[in-house]
């Protein structure tokens, strides 16, 4: 395997690819995933704002979307992709399913971080008069932060996972390219570029998260 | 005095748990009135109902039977909202503080003020002045965990005064405290009564805490108000079983050492402790006496305090202590093994 322009040029666009589907995925799922977690903690039967029914069927509708393996719902997703973007192709085609896939998960992430906000600040700010909204935008947000941004770089390495299987609907990114010359093509070299490349990747992003999340809590002094 | 302006009024209040083994009564018809300007304490062991107690007051527990006056006003007639604004008038600290972690102190002060929609500039400096008052103003800044625990209860007294509240609850205020802090926190309580008005209440399982601060107590076991009176009258005889155990306190360890022989509890008020007491009664009766336990305190500025003796075996000179501190009119009441 020789290193030439044109596959330093491949790898640029892959890693291009990748970071694409990954951060503007991880967006989509976090702007769906907060609410879902918020409305998990707080219909809790022990929640602020109690409405078991549907604390259950939310939660029994995540289960379930979050037991589908991933390159099955790729598959399953094509059509619903194929009505919102007129393509099945390319990393933007990568999105919605990615984001399906990881919304379920970043929920549950949120609710462990949410679950953490210690209960008696949350009757303080009860007994001060606060309504739920005030309860969620001033106590449960700004308190559970330091541990939603840690969850934040654990979802987002894991969509990272999520989306190099991409390749398998012709998705792009680097797994796309660490499949169809590493295995396919017994590339070995150019599977253990792309591969690195990928470890780089979460490394860089798990350290930022984590030190992103001290840098923020005030409970470290 | 007292106001006889009742502020809070519980009328046969009772409050159900629903648990996995059946219901669980907390509280069993509660009756008690809180006057304007008071410092009422409400005393009892763990597990006898005083947070539920306390939290039904201000409706972060709904009491499942009986109810609850503001000012004269049932909270269970109130939407929602009503009852959020009238929580706003009555303030809560807590054993833990509560404080929340990544706010500064300042910052701290001002939540109750957002949530009541006060101006930020206002806001501010309200909270700066309820700093001053309970002097943290230099840690405006500081968050909560580089705060000592009197401090941080310091910050949390200012957060619970800052939408001027009428009535201040406290659940275990002290409890988490070392006894110097604990002090200057009861101290400061009762300067925001007398100073501001504001009626306080009181959580607490230590007797001490009652004596140093309150005007009038309920002593609560088993879900019901055992006994309930001015602090003073309720010290010198207390009348409940838990009343007596609660009162008797450290002293109850000393006294089982000497199981099997009459003992007697003096209670000091402050007209007692200015005089030999003691001194007099074994110059009169011509009887020596053993004190097993004593303590004193300071109460706001008299002496108060309590002493367990052993009456000798003889059956005419226990007779002689008695009557001696009968006609000296030192109040006194004999220890029954049952009590420790």
């Amino acid at each position: 395997m020789t290193f030439d322009s044109a596959t330093l040029e491949m790898l640029k666009a892959g890693l291009f690819d990748t970071l694409f589907m990954v951060f503007l995925s991880s967006f989509f799922a976090y702007l769906i995933g907060i609410p879902l977690g918020i409305i998990l903690v707080v219909t809790d039967k022990e929640g602020i704002y109690p409405i078991p029914w549907l604390q259950k069927v939310l939660g029994i509708a995540i289960n379930l979307l979050r037991s589908i393996p991933f390159i099955i719902l790729l598959i399953l997703v094509l059509p619903f992709t194929e009505f919102l973007l007129g393509t099945t192709l390319g990393a933007k085609a990568v999105v919605p399913p990615l984001v399906i896939a990881a919304a379920p998960y970043v929920a549950r992430m949120v609710e462990s971080s949410f679950r953490e906000v210690d209960g008696g600040v949350i009757e303080a700010a009860k007994s001060m008069g606060a309504s739920t909204m005030q309860i969620v935008w001033k106590v449960l947000l700004p308190e559970a932060k330091p541990s939603l941004l840690v969850g934040a770089a654990i979802s987002i390495t894991t969509i990272l996972g999520y989306s190099t299987m991409a390749g398998f609907t012709g998705g792009g990114g680097l797994g796309d390219i660490a499949i169809r010359y590493g295995y396919y093509r017994y590339e070995t070299g150019m599977m253990l570029v792309t591969v690195a490349v990928l470890v780089i990747i979460v490394q860089i992003i798990q350290e930022a998260g984590i030190k992103w999340s001290k840098k923020s809590d005030k409970r470290i002094r | 005095m007292l106001s006889t302006e009742p502020i809070i009024q519980l009328e046969g209040m009772g409050k159900e748990f629903q648990t996995s083994n059946g219901p669980i009564k907390a509280l069993d018809d509660i009756n008690l009135t809180i006057y304007q300007g008071e410092i009422f304490g409400i005393i009892g062991l763990s597990g006898a109902g005083k947070s539920t107690l306390v939290r039904c007051i201000n409706y972060l527990e709904v009491p499942t039977s009986g109810k609850v006056l503001f000012e004269n006003k049932s909270l269970a007639a109130m939407s929602p909202k009503e009852q959020r604004k009238a929580r706003q008038s009555m303030g809560m600290i807590f054993q833990q503080f509560n404080l929340l972690s990544q706010r500064n102190v300042l910052q701290n002060v001002c939540f109750p003020l957002e949530i009541a929609k006060v101006p930020s500039k206002e806001a501010k400096k309200r909270a700066m002045d309820l700093l001053k008052l309970v002097g943290l103003e230099d840690r405006a800044k500081a968050y909560p965990a580089q705060l000592s625990g009197g401090q941080k209860q310091r910050v949390a007294i200012a957060r619970a005064l800052a939408t001027n509240p009428k009535v201040l609850l406290c659940d275990e205020a002290t409890s988490a405290l070392d006894p110097n802090t604990t002090k200057s926190i009861l101290s400061l309580l009762k300067d925001i009564n007398k100073n501001m008005g504001v009626t306080v209440v009181v959580i607490t399982h230590e007797m001490a805490v009652i004596e140093a601060i309150c005007d009038r107590v309920a002593i609560i076991d088993k879900s019901h108000i055992a006994e309930e009176g001015k602090v003073s009258d309720i010290f010198s005889e207390p009348k409940s079983k838990i009343g007596r155990q609660l009162i008797l306190g450290d002293a109850a360890k000393q006294a089982v050492k000497f199981k099997d022989s009459r003992k007697i509890r003096i209670s000091f008020d402050g007209r007692s402790s200015s005089e030999p007491v003691i001194a007099g009664m074994i110059l009169a009766s011509k009887v020596l006496v053993n004190i097993i336990h004593a303590e004193m305190k300071d109460i706001n500025g008299t002496a108060m305090g309590q002493m367990v003796i052993q009456l000798p075996q003889e059956e005419t000179e226990a007779m002689r202590v008695l009557n001696y501190l009968k006609t000296a009119k030192v109040p006194c009441e004999e220890v029954n093994d049952y009590d420790i």
